[in-house]
């Protein structure tokens, strides 16, 4: 090792030691504290959350909204960085600078668009009652419908650009031998592209799922104030309740519980076929 | 061979005609909303509506009488611009280390750097604000612009450790053969090769930083207000036109920004 290398990394290091890792040792020590002056050891916060089904509905229901918004991504995404990886270098850097926009553009901007589709005399209400499929505005606004839509477009660059990266590495021959041995482009597309791409895919999930379970502005503009996921619960115990130590509580529950996920998924990376072969 | 009649393989043509159709879709889904805030935001009329009422530009001369907006806007550019100097500053010797290093430290290090992307932010952001207040000290911008760098630095490392790993080494070790000092290499040779890398990483940097909620809720407040916090609290409360328009802007400038990111640091690719 070269001193010089580390003597580096220590300027963030040190920054990420007090502004990261510090403030996160505090939180979990006000987790166990009886008050906010971190006075007595206690479990309580951590019971009252298990124990109470209002508490932890939020947690489950938050982690369900992530599997559904990185499902419906999927569906979108995967077809995308499929053609975008057939495509000419030229239409393949317009399709990507279509699928950035979104997420470079401020995400109250993103969400407010959607405001202005969904609402009762929004857009997708005139076209749906215009063209006679409904009589009644359709709620959409305040609907988990409605915030799965939404995080979808929101993380979609997250999803595509991870499973471009893996194809545009994934020899091409290997498509082209199965097709040559007889097997048609969705056999193909099923028994070898998709395989190949597995870990493309499951990066882009992992991306589009942390991102999904704590996008708080998307959650709480189309969700309104009645469909709370974890991160308004959390600041609505800080900023509303004033109940430090409970916020503190749940806030390492979710991240604990999101960590898991993320690691989950990492597991799954390695099993992958193109990873298991190595 | 029957050549002159080759069956149309319906199978193939099936199968690029759904991914076309589903990708058609999703670019709609992507960039309909951007353009119909901005129509919107053209209206005559009070009301935030779809075809709008007739076409003018009062919400975007509204904006001009707007102080609070305004003065929430400056002080949104000026912590992103800090963020991004940090970031930029910080974040490449930190790759440049992770990336030249193969000892355990240096994964670790690039594990700590990368998490505050997987962690709730909203969750640090609360973390940040008990910290401080344990310290017995109170929110002020330095400390929003270090929580903003936090969540932001993982941008600049990301693209960097990716244009690094571009890098031939060959070039850095003829660099230092002919009697190039490590500063020397690292100015002459290894920061114009990276360089796309690095400036990629503080665009994308300066927009997350320009664009945060979740640290700014709780690092910042009246006296300092930041603009995504301004709008998400007007979204709330009422939703008024100058909404749309203020969107408009940022629409309009952050389309700009990508287009001279694409131009210099090849954004797109650098993404990837």
């Amino acid at each position: 090792m070269r001193d010089s290398d580390l003597r580096l990394v220590l300027p963030l290091g040190a920054i990420f030691a007090v502004c990261f890792a510090a403030p996160l040792a505090v939180l979990i020590a006000l987790s166990f504290a009886s008050d906010t002056t971190m006075r007595g050891l206690t479990l309580d916060h951590y019971v009252r959350f298990f124990t109470d089904p209002f508490n932890y509905s939020i947690l489950w229901n938050t982690l369900l909204l992530g599997v559904k918004a990185t499902l419906l991504c999927l569906l979108f995404a995967y077809p995308i960085a499929w053609i975008a990886n057939r495509a000419r270098a030229r239409w393949q850097a317009v399709l990507l600078f279509l699928v950035i926009l979104p997420i470079m553009t401020s995400v109250v901007v993103r969400t407010f668009s959607w405001i202005v589709i969904l609402g009762r005399q929004g857009l997708l209400n005139q076209v749906a009652m215009g063209l006679g499929l409904t009589a009644e505005p359709l709620r959409l606004l305040f609907t988990e419908v409605g915030v799965v839509m939404v995080l979808a477009q929101v993380q979609m660059p997250l999803m595509v650009l991870p499973i471009l990266t893996v194809m545009s590495k994934t020899d091409p021959n290997l498509a082209d031998a199965s097709r040559a041995l007889g097997a048609g482009e969705w056999r193909t597309l099923w028994r070898v592209t998709l395989p190949l791409s597995l870990p493309g895919v499951i990066a882009g999930c992992i991306l589009t799922y942390s991102a999904s379970v704590t996008a708080f502005v998307t959650q709480t503009l189309i969700g309104g104030a009645r469909l709370v996921y974890m991160p308004l619960h959390i600041y609505q115990q800080a900023i509303g309740a004033n109940n430090w130590p409970f916020a503190a509580a749940i806030s390492i529950i979710f991240m604990v519980a999101v960590l898991c996920v993320v690691a989950l998924l990492n597991l799954l990376i390695r099993m992958t076929p193109a990873n298991a072969e190595r | 061979m029957p050549s002159a009649s080759t069956p149309i393989d319906w199978e193939s043509l099936s199968l690029r005609f759904t991914f076309a159709a589903i990708t058609a879709v999703a670019i709609v889904f992507l960039v309909g909303p951007s353009l119909i805030v901005i129509l919107t935001s053209l209206t005559a009329s009070q009301s935030l509506r779809f075809p709008p009422d007739g076409l003018s530009l009062r919400w975007y001369a509204a904006l001009l009488k707007a102080d609070q907006m305004q003065q929430a806007a400056w002080t949104s550019l000026v912590v992103a611009g800090w963020t991004t100097f940090l970031c930029a500053t910080l974040g490449t010797p930190a790759a440049l280390a992770i990336f030249r290093s193969h000892r355990l430290w240096a994964r670790l290090f690039d594990l700590l750097f990368m998490s505050p992307l997987l962690l709730p932010a909203l969750a640090f952001g609360f973390a940040a604000l008990v910290f401080i207040y344990q310290l017995g000290l109170r929110p002020s911008i330095p400390f929003l612009i270090l929580g903003h760098v936090i969540v932001c630095v993982p941008f600049v490392l990301r693209t960097t450790l990716a244009a690094l790993s571009q890098l031939d080494h060959a070039l850095l070790d003829a660099s230092a053969s002919l009697g190039a000092s490590g500063w020397m290499t690292f100015r002459r040779v290894t920061l114009p090769l990276i360089g796309r890398g690095v400036g990629a990483g503080s665009f994308l940097a300066f927009m997350a930083s320009f664009d945060n909620v979740p640290v700014s809720l709780f690092l910042a407040d009246e006296r300092t207000e930041v603009l995504p916090i301004h709008l998400w609290q007007q979204i709330e409360t009422n939703l008024d036109v100058r909404t749309a328009a203020v969107s408009g802007v940022i629409v309009v400038i952050t389309l700009l920004l990508m287009l001279v990111a694409e131009r210099f640091a090849g954004l797109t690719s650098q993404m990837r």
